[in-house]
């Protein structure tokens, strides 16, 4: 069901946790079943220099917030912002049918983070 | 089966020798099931599992007292081949009415009485609940549908061959029975039709069972069902204790060992091999992964894995919140199941609860 890439970030989460002092929090919700990402994360000289994530959800929406994280860890916030549900799935090596909600909720959240942080006084 | 499948080819049908071997093979089935409830053989229809068994008791009982009345009463918790089958029968304009359940899963059978009226023709309510485990009073219920004239059908698919079940002293007329759910194949099951019991089949063709349902016996199924079930009665002097006993020492680690845990279901008229729970702040699908990845199988009744946007009915008919039925994870113990199995599932599962919890938004 989960190839191995899914499996290892859901076994082993990156970047779990809230980072402190963060400049953004951003929360989504799948409304298909209830779960929830919040990302928390700081950006300086334009780059995510911190970010974290908790999940409450399935093996498949904790694996995408880990891999969201990872994948925006390090990035220019402008680019950060474009990553996309299919940029999470690809990079987990694909998700089962009917989980594409779940990478899409994990984008969501860090999107969210993002407009905070730019939203948020200097 | 193997044998049937290679030795007994013919149709039971048939009048030549093949065909009589296999109506043998079907005759002998139908004794051992029989047998192992208190029925008569002629009282056994042969079905392809336990939800065809509910349909053909649910539709075949409104059909045949469609003169008499349009009314069903049955339970919040019954299995989706009942729930489903009377919401289908409502665009027929069949009333139904659904009689809750209580924090434990439990049917007071005074709501059941007070829900029959004049126009009632069926009252279905199971014998023991699949998630939960909570056994329900049908004797109780049985007999307040006799008293009031009414069909009484059960859907006893979780307690046939796990239970002492006799329906010569308990007033039923109609029970749903499932071969794979006592270590018999998937594919065949059965209605028991008490006799003098209405009737109409849902399946018309070529006769058989009596006129009842309709297709050519599954010859090596019905095999397989009547020795998986006797093979079960023969056990069910020992096993049920057993598994009490290695649920137990489940229930009390898994408790004791995992805070913010509920248990889910009645504490003691409950299933002997079920252990159902809900884990505050995680998520139900997330915890069978895991629990799968450390080689042991689980269910749970989240959403996205009931294959519905809701989850189970049966947790939220017990009154969970939707959050924690979305925790629920269900464990079922069965003939294999050994007392190192159950430190393994011990072992394995805190540490899983315990990171999924250092995960979540919402622990």
């Amino acid at each position: 069901m989960y190839g191995e890439v899914a499996v290892d970030h859901f076994t082993n989460p990156r970047n779990v946790g809230v980072v402190d002092r963060a400049d953004g929090v951003g929360q989504e919700t799948n409304p298909a079943c209830g779960d929830v990402t919040r990302i928390s994360l700081r950006v300086r000289d334009g780059a995510i220099s911190e970010i974290a994530f908790k999940t409450f959800g399935c093996s498949a929406a904790i694996a995408s917030a880990s891999m969201v994280t990872t994948l925006a860890h390090g990035q220019p916030a402008a680019q950060a912002s474009r990553i996309a549900a299919s940029d999470v799935i690809t990079a987990l090596g694909g998700l089962p049918a009917g989980k594409e909600g779940c990478a899409s909720m994990a984008a969501g959240a860090l999107r969210s983070a993002l407009a905070a942080a730019r939203a948020a006084p200097a | 089966m193997a044998a049937v499948y290679r030795e007994v080819p013919g149709n039971p049908s048939s009048i030549h020798a093949e065909g009589r071997a296999a109506r043998a093979a079907v005759d002998q089935g139908r004794e051992r099931v029989a047998a192992a409830i208190g029925a008569l053989p002629s009282e056994i229809v042969f079905t392809s599992g336990g939800t065809e068994a509910d349909n053909l008791a649910v539709r075949g009982t409104v059909r045949a007292l469609r003169q008499r009345g349009d009314h069903v009463v049955t339970t919040a918790i019954e299995h989706h081949a009942v729930i489903d089958t009377c919401d289908d029968l409502r665009s027929d304009g069949v009333a139904v009415t659904v009689v809750p359940v209580d924090g434990a899963g439990m049917v007071d059978p005074d709501d059941v009485r007070r829900a029959i009226t004049p126009r009632t023709v069926l009252v279905s309510v199971m014998h023991a609940n699949n998630e939960i485990g909570t056994i329900q009073p049908i004797e109780e219920i049985a007999a307040i549908c006799r008293e009031r004239e009414v069909v009484f059908h059960s859907d006893a698919v979780q307690t046939v061959g796990a239970l002492e079940l006799d329906v010569r002293e308990m007033p039923v007329d109609l029970l749903s029975i499932n071969a794979h759910k006592f270590y018999g194949p998937k594919g065949v099951g059965a209605l028991y039709v008490r006799d003098g019991t209405p009737f109409s089949p849902t399946q018309t063709g070529g006769g058989q069972e009596r006129r009842r349902r309709a297709g050519t016996e599954n010859v090596a199924g019905i095999v397989g069902m009547g020795a998986a079930l006797m093979h079960a009665v023969e056990a069910r002097a020992e096993e049920p204790a057993r598994l009490r006993d290695l649920r137990g020492r489940l229930i009390d680690a898994v408790m004791a060992e995992i805070e913010d845990t509920i248990l889910n279901g009645h504490g003691v008229r409950r299933l002997p091999n079920n252990a159902s729970f809900c884990f505050r702040g995680v998520q139900g699908e997330a915890l069978v992964v895991a629990l799968d990845l450390a080689g042991i199988a689980a269910s749970s009744g989240a959403a996205c894995t009931t294959g519905s946007l809701e989850p189970s009915h049966v947790l939220q008919a017990i009154g969970l919140s939707r959050e924690l039925a979305q925790g629920s994870l269900r464990l079922t113990l069965g003939r294999t199941t050994t007392a190192d199995e159950v430190e393994t599932v011990i072992r394995e599962l805190p540490p899983i609860v315990a990171r999924l919890r250092a995960v979540s938004a919402v622990a």
